[in-house]
């Protein structure tokens, strides 16, 4: 009987789509799965690493970067978003500036039933915001993390990307 | 305690080429002492978080001094942003507080806390370069210079006089000022920073 490898989305190909996408800085709150990526991220001569200490202040200090001309990311978790709700409407989306947030799913699973409401209301409250998002769960899904800025760029709004980690590839 | 139109009048003096971001019902009267409009920026829009993009500028602009006139209530909505800020460490960002110990746009209730609490104190132990209070301002304009040249983060806590509004919204005077869109587009033209 051949096992087959789980495959997850590695925090290299998170990383390498942030550098092919010139991000400048992740403004984030860790995510209980991302210690890997952090230290990753930290590694990054090109990156800088803005830790908040709520997840709504992530939005608003992007918004400071994006003015000064910067490329930022916004790393949090689903509960976090949708703490953030405030800060999204009145720092992102009425400023009119691209923003990608890379958002871990938390709860969320593809073969079983979703138990935890932070999965349970995720979409529903990026659908309330009328912001576009992608799931990527694997390497093989990374080009939809490329998608996602040239979506944002082009139409000067934020796109989510939804980390379904299943697998918990961010986490070693 | 300090009418806010005396300390923009003294700030302005020192202000240099600072970007200034006035926030709050204090915050106003900047407008009337400005010299240089395309580097005064609006950056409010969500409860309390203007802090928090002053920050973001700060480290966006490295070589840009950021001064922000915050106001306590808005501070107090996420006062997490002092540990941010302070860890953050960004040299060219000074942070005055305009303290009226109230909600003036709301009719002036008091903020939780009002009269007690110590913010130069909370932001020095969060770990800030330097923190200041005043509530007199000759004080203030004695120490504005140093303050100006102080390595960030610096925080100066002020206490001002209420101007409470009692009317209802749409019966209040609102003067014509420039939208937060506005001032980031003049902004960035003066920066010379692509809005694309």
């Amino acid at each position: 009987m051949v096992q087959q490898q789980a495959a997850v989305l590695s925090p290299e190909a998170l990383v390498q789509e942030f550098k092919q996408n010139g991000v400048t800085h992740v403004v984030t709150i860790p995510d209980s799965e991302t210690n890997y990526l952090y230290e990753l991220m930290k590694e990054e001569p090109w990156l800088e690493i803005v830790p908040a200490s709520r997840e709504g202040e992530t939005f608003a200090i992007s918004l400071g970067l994006l003015v000064a001309g910067k490329t930022p990311v916004v790393l949090i978790q689903n509960t976090g978003m949708m703490e953030s709700g405030d800060s999204i409407r009145g720092m992102v989306l009425d400023a009119g500036f691209p923003l990608v947030r890379v958002v871990g799913y938390r709860g969320w699973n593809r073969h079983g039933v979703i138990t935890d409401s932070a999965a349970t209301y995720t979409e529903p409250f990026l659908n309330a915001f009328r912001i576009n998002y992608y799931l990527v769960e694997q390497n093989d899904d990374s080009p939809r993390i490329t998608t996602a800025f040239e979506e944002a760029r082009a139409t000067k709004r934020p796109v989510a990307i939804l980390v379904g980690d299943e697998y918990h590839g961010f986490n070693r | 305690m300090i009418q806010s139109a005396d300390v923009f009048r003294v700030f302005q003096e020192h202000r240099g080429d600072a970007i200034v971001i006035p926030t709050g019902t204090s915050g106003r009267h900047w407008r009337e002492f400005s010299t240089d409009e395309s580097r005064d920026l609006n950056l409010g829009g969500a409860m309390g978080q203007t802090t928090s993009a002053a920050l973001g500028l700060a480290l966006g602009l490295p070589d840009e001094k950021v001064v922000l006139f915050d106001s306590e209530g808005a501070l107090l909505m996420n006062m997490g942003i002092l540990a941010t800020i302070a860890g953050m460490k960004p040299e060219n960002f000074c942070h005055i507080l305009l303290d009226n110990e109230c909600y003036a746009t709301t009719g002036g209730q008091p903020v939780p806390n009002a009269q007690d609490i110590n913010y130069a104190g909370v932001a020095k132990e969060a770990g800030y370069t330097s923190a200041y209070s005043f509530e007199d301002l000759e004080e203030f304009a004695t120490n504005v210079e140093q303050i100006m040249k102080d390595t960030g983060p610096v925080f100066v806590a002020i206490k001002v006089v209420p101007e409470v509004e009692n009317e209802p919204i749409g019966m209040r005077v609102r003067v014509p000022t420039r939208s937060r869109a506005e001032t980031i587009r003049d902004l960035q033209a003066e920066l010379g920073i692509s809005a694309d």
